[in-house]
């Protein structure tokens, strides 16, 4: 188990270095990085005063380093947009907004994929699960950012129930929740049937049901608790497939978390906040991803000595 | 089940329009064959791709301020200004035709998708291919990329990408051809990882072929299945990550009729005008459903092991 943690723990800092060479280097791609990195409106004096901070005349190698000396201390730089704050500060403050919507949204495709799921496996063939396998197609297959304007057209201008955009109450988080989540509840909704399906087929399920244990405790206790496995790893994908869906629906529903940030910081150029913003999601994935691995690791011995 | 093993059994004399003969023919074309799937696909994405500049009715780019936000012909709801069979699907706030900036919209996403395909497709399947036959630390080298490529955030990529190299066609063909090539590398080096292990691969290095030989005419072949499966399932994702992109300006750049532009264009007019937004992200909808279902039903016809892609 150790070993497994060790050289997952070593693999994951080498994507961590990956994913910051791919974020230091697109900004000198095209030449002078400068000309990325800051907006069209600076003027020389901060070309000269940035050059010399960043070090830009030092050799690649060195650039890197500071780079990721900074990045590690979490200093990205000043942001250019949004005067007198750095680009993590702005991350930090946005973060909640976004934290808010993902777990809403999760939230309530959690509530809706597993009985949807559940009940499609044992119903198997049904008209229950043809509608289920219908979600789970539309989810594949309806752009979540038009999804996001269908929503707002129906239910806040036709029918007036909830408030077209902005951040508030409950009402206002609906609609984005919905919207974010319903790809989520297509593939959580899809592994939990065919997990269970797996489950219901086994022979554990088959002695409890000849034990004469009610039909409802059979699939939701001891079906169930066995069949969360698999959807429970592809939690952490969904989690952080909800934070970059997050650029798509925070814009349409004008929601002030990270993604709608970054949008607004990739139309202003302001290169050190996309930098703030897309290490940190990295960071987040990553980890995630390590943790939903060990805990998985520890669930199911098997793994280990693959 | 009995009574479907006897509906395939009937004898050919019943007429056609007999209960059973009807129930034969929707199991084919929906369970056997992919017919319903295919005739949209061809309806919403093939045909008016090839053909747009012949059949779509009016000029794409085309502005007429005075036919401006015509309704589709069906909404004779405002008397001031009813749907007209010159505009079936409406105009937008520029007077431009719906439907002709929808037909020359899916020549655009056929042929982003198609060619990041190719290029992410061929990047992929050849890294997957050197990183599973040679192993080591060959392996380990692309793995590890293909990992670090798998952990980052899509969309915030192509949104970083595009702003330093300027929204345009090729822009994002190249955007989405390098966020996505690591899936096929995964996918296919897992493949040769099995194969590798055959007598048939031993047996070539004995008789003396190269290792490129090797992989060209004895590995390669055997991943082509999985490869054509792969390719059909992510043109789906291609084309949402092309209309996302082009929704938040960072794909096709106006005045393109890009899908994911025309449904930018008619958020703002929601309220007034829901068929300019509604109308291009019904074509992006039909179209990635009968893909993925295209894909479903290669992947179970070619390669039943990928159940789980």
């Amino acid at each position: 188990m150790q070993r497994y943690i060790i050289i997952r723990l070593i693999q994951s800092v080498f994507t961590l270095i990956g994913v910051s060479i791919i974020v230091f280097s697109l900004a000198r791609l095209s030449g002078n990085p400068l000309d990325v990195l800051l907006p069209d409106e600076a003027d020389d004096e901060t070309f000269i005063r940035i050059s010399e901070l960043w070090g830009l005349n030092d050799p690649w190698y060195i650039q890197y380093f500071t780079f990721v000396r900074n990045a590690s201390k979490g200093e990205f730089g000043p942001s250019f947009k949004w005067q007198g704050r750095t680009a993590m500060e702005l991350v930090i403050l946005h973060l909640p907004a976004t934290l808010q919507l993902a777990v809403v949204s999760i939230g309530v495709s959690v509530l809706l994929a597993v009985p949807i799921g559940v009940m499609s496996a044992v119903k198997k063939g049904t008209i229950l699960d043809t509608v289920g396998k219908l979600i789970a197609l539309l989810g594949q297959s309806l752009p979540s950012f038009w999804l996001a304007i269908v929503l707002i057209w129906i239910f806040a201008v036709q029918l007036g129930w909830f408030p077209t955009s902005g951040r508030g109450g409950i009402s206002n988080m609906i609609l984005p929740a919905v919207a974010l989540g319903w790809f989520s509840v297509a593939s959580f909704m899809r592994l939990t049937r065919s997990s269970m399906l797996n489950v219901l087929d086994s022979e554990y399920i088959k002695l409890a049901r000849i034990k004469g244990l009610p039909e409802w405790k059979v699939v939701w206790k001891h079906g169930l608790k066995n069949a969360a496995i698999p959807p429970l790893t592809v939690f952490g994908a969904i989690v952080v497939g909800q934070m970059t869906g997050s650029v798509t629906i925070e814009t349409v529903f004008a929601w002030p978390g990270v993604g709608l940030l970054a949008l607004q910081a990739v139309n202003a150029r302001d290169y050190q906040v996309i930098q703030a913003v897309t290490m940190f999601i990295s960071v987040l994935f990553i980890g995630m991803n390590l943790l939903i691995d060990i805990l998985y690791a520890y669930i199911d011995p098997r793994i280990r000595y693959q | 089940m009995a009574t479907e093993g006897n509906v395939l059994q009937l004898p050919q004399r019943l007429p056609w329009y007999s209960t059973a003969r009807i129930k034969r023919f929707g199991h084919l074309i929906f369970n056997e064959y992919p017919v319903v799937w295919l005739t949209i696909l061809f309806l919403v994405l093939i045909f008016p791709a090839l053909t747009a500049q012949w059949t779509a009715p009016h000029d794409p780019l085309k502005q007429q301020l005075s036919k401006r936000l015509t309704p589709p012909v069906w909404d004779q709801g405002n008397p001031a200004k009813p749907g007209t069979w010159t505009n079936i699907l409406g105009t937008d706030k520029q007077g431009r035709d719906i439907l002709s900036r929808i037909m020359h919209g899916s020549r655009i996403s056929l042929m982003v998708s198609l060619s990041a395909l190719a290029i992410g497709g061929t990047i992929g399947t050849t890294l997957g291919l050197v990183s599973g036959y040679f192993g080591r630390w060959v392996d380990h080298l692309i793995m590890r990329i293909v990992d670090t490529f798998l952990a980052l955030p899509l969309i915030l990529m192509a949104l970083v990408i595009v702003a330093v190299f300027g929204p345009s066609f090729y822009t994002a063909i190249g955007v989405i051809s390098v966020l996505l090539w690591s899936r096929y590398t995964r996918q296919i080096r897992a493949e040769v990882l099995s194969i590798k292990a055959l007598d048939f691969v031993a047996r070539a290095r004995v008789a003396g072929c190269s290792n490129v030989r090797i992989i060209m005419k004895h590995v390669f072949p055997n991943v082509v299945n999985t490869l054509i499966v792969l390719a059909t399932l992510q043109v789906g994702t291609v084309i949402l990550l092309e209309a996302t992109l082009s929704f938040l300006g960072a794909g096709i750049p106006r005045p393109n009729p890009a899908w994911g532009v025309m449904v930018a264009d008619g958020r703002d007019h929601i309220a007034s005008a829901w068929w300019i937004a509604v109308m291009p992200g019904l074509a992006i909808m039909f179209v990635v459903l009968s893909m993925n279902m295209m894909g479903d039903w290669l992947r179970d016809k070619l390669d039943p092991k990928l159940r789980q892609v």
